[in-house]
């Protein structure tokens, strides 16, 4: 099967092309710099009509993983990567006769805040979304499941928190600051959050390929089902790293207004690197999320092989084999 | 025929109203008893040719709507119609004044036209109980039975009539409140204790939307007979009367408790009235029964019960009634019951002195007009005083009433109140508390009182007089193996204390269960510092002594005051609470070698009440160096279920769970599995291994949980057994083990878990002093949480160390979130033992959602 992927740069869409070619699956990237040794690459953004339609000609799945993610960046950014980018892959794909269509989003789409406590996927919502990437995101999901029907198969994939080694969302900024000295725990720390681990997500997204066609029209939050309280999982990652985990502490409220403030300095000042808190990322750290996960394996037919342990145990190899490589 | 135009006609309700389908609602057209065409507005779930059919009817100023859910849950084979009277909700407003005579009549009209050909229960609630009695009187050979939620059909002598009522009556208030403004309807809504949701306070009011179509509620209010000279006066005693000629009719009474109209006193004169009444009191919810508590489900269980008939399981009847040991030596002059002081033994009676006391208390009862079956609460401390009033209520047939102080003023008034007790024997501080906290009954007074005294608490005899009255008074005639002979209430541990009924065969076989477990001859001689099984000491035939402690807490028991009551009495026996073996064991160190040699004739120790550790009983052992250790395992509902010995706990090891020993004899331990949500929904079976409630068949089970029909009927399925609540298993040898409360199974997305099990294994980590697992988030995904007392009590609670989590989630075969550290876990106030686990779990759940954490 031609599968072309999105996101080829991302560590989800890299897995997922890894996982698709060693089964036999012809794959294409899509992505904006060249870089993937051992793929067929189409080079530009997604936002980009005609780079879209060239790559999706002649493919018989798509895997929707490219997107704008972070928490800096103004609107437009995040809705012309993440809703016209989507829109442009769902009518190429229409155009182009494509059978399976495999769009990513996030949990977030339907966070509005509160604590999400053992809920299954409930529907996007773009008006109560926090934040740009999550209201543009919420966009995105909607436009995907309105383009599924019987001969265009669409299924959605929500993975929480992906971390693994490689990443540089979640465990590369996590350990960056651990190095800086900058890792605070927000508010108690005993927030419960679910997360997942690379290859069980690229896993989930194999398995919503195959089965595209049986589970079209749905959306499904994928995660390792093994909540922990945030901190805990903030200390593996900074231990697998070989550091200490922090002992800076700072109360919920306190980060929820200093994140507050950031955001105006950063939006004001137009800086576009990583603010250190935004009000965004204190909820994130403060509020529990986890997940019921007996739909998503049931109907993925899918459960997450590598447990957190195991996980964690591949990181600190990785680590230590970095280090090993290029020691500080 | 006349037909004048009504005020306004009847119609159907307006669409979308919450929960009422709209297929339901029906005009029905007939003549009224004047001849007038009227309209009526009827919910109809339109089954044909049903098995029966429930009338439903509605009070003041509700209408049909209340019934929704009951014609949302019907069986397919079951009608249920609910009308709306004349002039209320959507039905014809007749612009008359309708009596409660006429709406007797108007009913039976409706009833007519409806076509209904199957045997009819009427279920009525507020003023519709009268109403649809005044229905059912006319009749009977069409009735099955009757459902009643707060109402009235008689106001009870010498009792003030609702205070509301008398309010809403008063000139002025009248037309304001009913009619120009909703202010009843949105009053009488808001009278739950439950929150009713917009929509459906909304639909209340739908009905009633201008003065017009409210004018009924005020005639409705007004036409109440209050006043014994009232027009609809006659009417009512007629209701009342006829209910004289249905004492034979199945009923079902469900009562909201917290009713501030229709109280508890209401229920009582009804179920007085509907003596083979089926009685569910909900203590928490008020007069909007049906908006508050799930009314459909209990209806629908009741009419299967109408079919599946009283038969069931007959255990087999001992003989000697309780009272037999004592009549057997009423010329014994050997000591029955003594009192301890210290190591002093300050009083006592031989048993020639007990049967006398016991016959003329019980003649002096019945003369004082004390009857077979009135209930007597007996707030009184184990000892002389209470043997006597005990043994001569049973003798002459009164029910006793037994609450614990231990339950605290609270609970005791929640006890009281439930149980409806007619007289109330009681010391001094008991009888106070009665006066100042209203608790029911004739007061008894078990000291005798200054003329002063009296007055002032309100006492109607003392227990001398009541003697005194019964030395010339012929004996009552005996009550029969059937009467009930005593309410036990429930430790209230795990929720609000319920009454357990037992009758005198069940008594008695308790009684025979206990002799038979322990080789009880009448040789032995009782230390009896554990409330339950001290009650029988007297029936057991043997010598029971008190010794010197606070009864309300176990844990007064010194060493010295137990081996002083040992002595005094030579005991062979003694049973005494975990709780009170602690601090024999703290005190032991006082006991003079004479005392201690006292306990040394001791053949046996049982301890019960709460779980009772294997090292405790290793502790005690020291003490009493020739007993053996017994710790039985059961329940307010039945007790013993199994026994073990200290020996057995050390041959059995560790396994899942606390092993509690064998079935005693007589007594048959079955498991009805678990299935995947965690209910105990599989059939009973005693296969090794297979984990699920624990339900047990005894001839000394409870007969019942009283006025709790509900509770009664979940608990006591198959017919026969009682559901213990609690959750084990069966090992290869027949052994129980008990793995925690059935409400406290996790039911996790891999399966159910059990708590015992994780926490031992827990518990079994360095650095751990004690564990509680709870369950998290919604049953079927819920995660297991660890809370921890490490052995170095953190400063504040919260995650526990990682490496100590690390550890525990080791040591343990099931995936644990979350472990939590706190300085001490919440235990009930009555024992002082039993984890509060669902407190526990709420607070592991708000921090855990990363709430700021509070002091649990």
């Amino acid at each position: 099967m031609k599968v072309l992927v999105t996101g080829g740069s991302s560590l989800l869409g890299r897995t997922v092309a890894e996982q698709l070619r060693d089964r036999g699956e012809e794959v294409f990237l899509l992505q904006r710099r060249a870089g993937a040794p051992g793929f067929a690459e189409h080079l530009g953004d997604v936002a980009d009509p005609a780079t879209v339609i060239a790559a999706v000609a002649g493919k018989e799945a798509v895997i929707h993983v490219a997107a704008r993610v972070g928490i800096t960046g103004s609107w437009d950014e995040f809705a012309k990567t993440n809703i016209e980018g989507t829109e442009n892959l769902l009518i190429a794909a229409l155009a182009e006769g494509v059978s399976r269509f495999v769009h990513i989003s996030s949990p977030s789409v339907a966070h509005h805040g509160r604590a999400l406590v053992g809920i299954d996927a409930e529907p996007a919502e773009p008006e109560l979304a926090r934040g740009h990437y999550a209201k543009s995101k919420a966009q995105a999901e909607l436009l995907a499941l309105r383009a599924n029907s019987d001969s265009f198969p669409v299924v959605v994939l929500r993975p929480h928190l992906i971390w693994g080694p490689g990443d540089t969302q979640l465990v590369g900024r996590i350990v960056a600051r651990a190095r800086a000295g900058r890792l605070a725990t927000v508010g108690t720390g005993a927030a419960l959050i679910d997360t997942t681990y690379i290859s069980n997500a690229a896993d989930a997204v194999v398995a919503a390929l195959d089965r595209a066609p049986q589970l079209r029209g749905r959306a499904f939050v994928v995660t390792n089902g093994q909540p922990r309280p945030v901190a805990e999982v903030i200390a593996k990652i900074v231990t697998a790293a070989g550091l200490q985990p922090p002992s800076l502490r700072v109360p919920y409220r306190a980060a929820h207004f200093g994140g507050k403030v950031v955001e105006r300095v950063w939006d004001r000042t137009g800086r576009d690197d990583d603010p250190p808190m935004t009000s965004f990322l204190a909820e994130q750290l403060a509020t529990a999320h986890w997940f019921d996960q007996r739909e998503t394996r049931r109907a993925l037919q899918w459960a997450p092989a590598v447990s957190l342990d195991e996980g964690f145990q591949k990181l600190a190899d990785w680590f230590s084999r970095q280090s090993t490589a290029e020691p500080h | 025929m006349v037909s004048p135009s009504p005020i306004a006609a009847a119609s159907l309700p307006p669409a979308g109203l919450e929960g009422l389908d709209a297929k339901w609602s029906r005009l029905v057209t007939a003549l009224d008893s004047r001849e007038v065409e009227r309209r009526w507005h009827v919910l109809d779930n339109r089954v044909a040719k049903p098995r029966i059919t429930l009338v439903c009817v509605h009070g003041n100023p509700t209408w049909s709507y209340l019934w929704r859910s009951v014609l949302a849950a019907a069986p397919r084979d079951v009608r249920v119609v609910a009308v709306d009277h004349l002039d209320m909700g959507f039905s014809e407003r007749t612009g008359q004044t309708r009596r409660l005579g006429q709406r007797i009549d108007d009913l039976d009209t409706v009833i007519g036209a409806l076509g209904i050909n199957s045997p009819v229960v009427v279920v009525a609630h507020d003023w519709g109980g009268p109403i649809s009695l005044g229905w059912a009187g006319r009749h009977r050979s069409r009735l099955a039975g009757v459902v009643l939620m707060n109402t009235a059909v008689h106001q009870p002598a010498g009792s003030p009539t609702p205070r509301l009522i008398r309010m809403a009556r008063s000139p002025g208030i009248l037309e304001t409140l009913c009619t120009r403004t909703t202010g009843f309807i949105k009053g009488t809504v808001r009278l739950s204790k439950k929150h009713i949701q917009r929509p459906v306070r909304a639909a209340y009011l739908a009905p009633y939307t201008t003065a017009a179509r409210r004018r009924a509620i005020a005639t409705f209010v007004a036409d109440i007979p209050l006043e014994a000279d009232h027009p609809s006066s006659p009417a009512l005693d007629d209701v009342a009367a006829s209910l004289a000629c249905m004492d034979d009719l199945p009923a079902l009474l469900l009562w909201g408790s917290s009713d501030p109209v229709f109280s508890d006193l209401y229920l009582r004169d009804l179920a007085q009235r509907l003596p083979g009444a089926a009685v569910h009191r909900y203590p928490q919810a008020s007069h909007l029964l049906p908006e508050e508590v799930d009314v459909a489900t209990p209806i629908f269980r009741w009419l299967e019960t109408l079919d599946e008939g009283a038969g069931g399981y007959s255990a087999p009847v001992s003989g000697q009634p309780l009272w037999a040991a004592i009549e057997r030596r009423h010329e014994d002059d050997a000591v029955a019951v003594a009192e301890m002081k210290g190591a002093e033994m300050v009083r006592s009676v031989s048993f020639a002195e007990l049967a006398a006391a016991v016959a003329a208390t019980a003649g002096g009862m019945a003369a004082a007009g004390i009857r077979r079956g009135d209930r007597v609460a007996l707030l009184v401390p184990p000892g002389v005083d209470l043997t006597v009033c005990l043994y001569a209520c049973w003798r002459l047939g009164a029910v006793v009433v037994i609450a614990d102080a231990g339950l605290g003023p609270r609970g005791m008034t929640q006890a009281l109140e439930s149980a409806a007790p007619s007289y109330l024997i009681g010391v001094r501080r008991a009888i106070l508390a009665a006066r100042s906290l209203r608790w029911p009954g004739k007061r008894i007074s078990v000291d005798s009182v200054g003329t002063q005294a009296r007055r002032a608490l309100g006492i109607w005899k003392t227990l001398d007089e009541l003697e005194e009255l019964g030395r010339e008074a012929p004996m009552p005639e005996p009550p029969g193996a059937d009467d009930v002979a005593i309410v036990a209430f429930t430790s209230g541990a795990t929720g609000p204390a319920k009454g357990v009924t037992y009758r005198h065969h069940q008594a008695r076989a308790n009684r025979d269960a206990i002799a038979a477990l322990y080789a009880i001859t009448e040789e032995d001689r009782l230390v009896a510092a554990f409330g339950p099984f001290a009650l029988y000491g007297a029936a057991l035939g043997i010598t029971s002594v008190v010794p010197d402690m606070e009864i309300t807490s176990p844990g007064t028991l010194t060493a010295t005051a137990l081996a002083g009551a040992a002595a005094a009495v030579d005991a062979t026996l003694v049973f005494a609470s975990p709780a009170a073996l602690r601090n024999i064991v703290a005190t032991a160190h006082n006991l003079t070698p004479q005392l201690h040699n006292a306990l040394s004739s001791t053949r046996l120790l049982m301890s019960a009440g709460a779980p009772v550790p294997a090292r405790l009983l290793r502790e005690v052992a020291k003490i009493v160096p020739n007993a053996e250790l017994h710790t039985p395992y059961g329940m307010t509902e039945v007790l013993p279920v199994a026994d073990i010995s200290l020996t057995e706990i050390e041959s059995v090891g560790t396994g899942d769970g606390v092993c509690v020993g064998r079935p005693v004899a007589g007594v048959e331990v079955a498991i009805s599995p678990l299935d995947a949500d965690g209910n105990a929904t599989g059939p009973l079976t005693i296969d090794p291994e297979v984990v699920g409630e624990v339900c047990i068949r005894a001839a000394h089970v409870k007969d019942e949980y009283d006025k709790l029909w509900v509770t009664q009927q979940a608990s006591a399925h198959p017919v026969g057994w009682h559901r213990s609540g609690d959750v084990g298993h069966l090992d290869d040898a027949g052994c129980l083990w008990i793995e925690g409360r059935l409400i406290h199974v996790i039911k996790t997305a891999a399966g159910v878990v059990t708590p015992v099990a994780i926490e031992h294994a827990a518990e079994g980590v360095a650095g751990v002093a004690q564990a509680a697992a709870v369950g998290i988030g919604p049953a079927g995904t819920q995660q297991v949480i660890l809370v921890l007392v490490p052995d170095v009590p953190p400063r504040r609670a919260g995650l526990a160390d990682f490496a100590l989590a690390d550890a525990v989630r080791g040591a343990i075969p099931v995936e644990v979130a979350a472990v939590l550290a706190v300085a001490g876990l919440p235990v009930d106030k009555r024992h002082n033992s039993k984890i509060n686990r669902p407190q526990l779990s709420q607070w592991a759940a708000s921090v855990l959602a990363g709430n700021r954490i509070e002091r649990l």
